[in-house]
């Protein structure tokens, strides 16, 4: 049970029909924060593939190929370990069971890998059956680079992190690897309604 | 990017306010009095918890502005709108309770092993961290160089003033002003960019390590110049505030 903080009032009201969908300990915010370790990385769409798939055994597009997979517009609540969840954000991509029906279910964790040598670990469990694309438009336009263009994981799902920006392949593999993040002390999971912000929570 | 492990559990607890210093109009330093801190690193975070009367509960992150081994402090800056940096800065006083856990974040850090040259990169309150850097430096023996250079709109607005006045052997502070420039001004007068940062950073050569910390736009337009320049971009970490530390 936490103390009273002395002096501290609410300030906020959340509008009612958002209720029910902002996590604990998150508040919501109508910017879009950006966070990452690093530059923003830059690739050139005509250098850009994305691969899924057991290393050695991988699937592989193009851009131009990947932009030919059908898509599905998708709108979710997203929510950031630092705090703010941002809802109805409207998304455009390639659903995650798409490319495993093309590449071939073939383990139960995937590693994420991108530009700029982000990791992060998803059970596949958690990519499949609607739950995640690999998207690269944001409100109707192409993803911009600080927001993880040309392509971002979405897991809306959980924490923003597993949505790693400039995502260029997802490696399936046996076991479940912490990623960059996940090494640093953040949750191997990361379900925001859990609160699974830190390694142990 | 490999990390190592700290995979130790973070457990809230209540830290006692030992003191509430101004830093600017808009800027004060919480030292806090932790009974049960692991110690921290250069460059990381905690997270505060504010509990209301009615159980509702508002959590922030801020950075932690002290060196390793002295006592945690955190330095919040008062954005009008929010809801917890008010409280901070204008209600909580020593005395008072206030729930943490921490410390938080393995990446942003820098310790004497890392070595430099230091590029430390400032973009008004993102400030807090790379003092703390610049403190475990001078407290650590280090003697790697290191280049500050920090933007804020107006000079009423630098926080650590005084401290950043009186540098220690091996720090150079340069300062920004973006909006408003005392009378005999005689550091820059205008936005860091490229053409700024070729004047001011160490010369990729030199196999610097960058630190990048303000908003958004000030880490997108420095960390971009910086590898431009040459720099290796494992070597230049960014940390951003907005949403994450501000309100």
């Amino acid at each position: 049970m936490s103390p009273v903080s002395r002096g501290f009032h609410r300030r906020h009201q959340d509008p009612a029909e958002t209720v029910g969908r902002v996590p604990p300990g998150q508040y919501l915010t109508k910017d879009f924060p950006v966070l990452s370790a690093g530059p923003t990385p830059r690739t050139a769409l005509d250098r850009w593939s994305f691969s899924v798939g057991r290393v050695g055994r991988q699937k592989t597009w193009n851009w131009a190929e990947f932009r030919a997979l059908p898509s599905q517009d998708v709108t979710v609540d997203i929510h950031c370990v630092t705090k703010w969840s941002k809802l109805d954000t409207s998304w455009q991509g390639v659903s995650v069971d798409t490319l495993l029906d093309l590449a071939g279910h073939d383990g139960p964790f995937a590693m994420a890998h991108c530009d700029g040598g982000y990791t992060t670990n998803v059970p596949v469990a958690d990519l499949t059956s609607g739950k995640a694309w690999v998207a690269y438009a944001y409100d109707g336009q192409p993803l911009e680079p600080e927001h993880g263009g040309p392509a971002r994981l979405l897991v809306p799902h959980l924490y923003f992190w597993k949505s790693a920006k400039w995502v260029r392949s997802l490696e399936l593999r046996d076991t479940n690897d912490p990623g960059f993040w996940e090494n640093y002390g953040y949750h191997i999971y990361g379900d925001p309604w859990r609160e699974q912000r830190y390694a142990g929570d | 990017m490999a990390g190592t492990a700290l995979r130790r559990r973070l457990t809230w607890q209540v830290a006692k306010v030992s003191a509430v210093t101004a830093e600017t109009a808009s800027v004060r330093t919480i030292t806090l009095d932790v009974p049960d801190w692991p110690g921290h690193q250069a460059g990381q975070h905690l997270d505060i918890r504010l509990t209301d009367e009615d159980g509702y509960v508002a959590e922030r992150s801020y950075s932690i502005a002290s060196a390793p081994g002295e006592l945690v402090a955190i330095t919040v800056e008062r954005l009008d709108d929010g809801e917890v940096s008010p409280y901070l800065t204008d209600e909580l006083r020593a005395g008072d309770d206030l729930e943490l856990r921490g410390p938080i974040g393995g990446y942003f850090i820098w310790e004497p092993e890392d070595g430099g040259p230091l590029l430390l990169l400032a973009g008004g309150s993102g400030v807090v961290p790379l003092r703390s850097i610049v403190r475990h430096r001078e407290r650590s023996g280090s003697t790697v160089p290191v280049r500050l250079l920090y933007s804020s709109r107006t000079l009423d607005d630098v926080i650590y003033r005084a401290e950043l006045d009186q540098p220690a052997r091996g720090v150079e502070v340069i300062h920004a002003l973006t909006r408003h420039q005392p009378p005999g001004w005689t550091g820059y007068a205008r936005r860091v960019d490229a053409a700024l940062l070729a004047e001011v950073a160490w010369p990729a050569a030199e196999m610097p390590v960058a630190y990048v910390c303000g908003p958004t736009s000030f880490v997108e337009t420095v960390s971009q110049a910086l590898v431009q320049s040459g720099y290796p971009p494992q070597r230049v970490k960014t940390e951003r505030f907005g949403a994450t530390g501000g309100t």
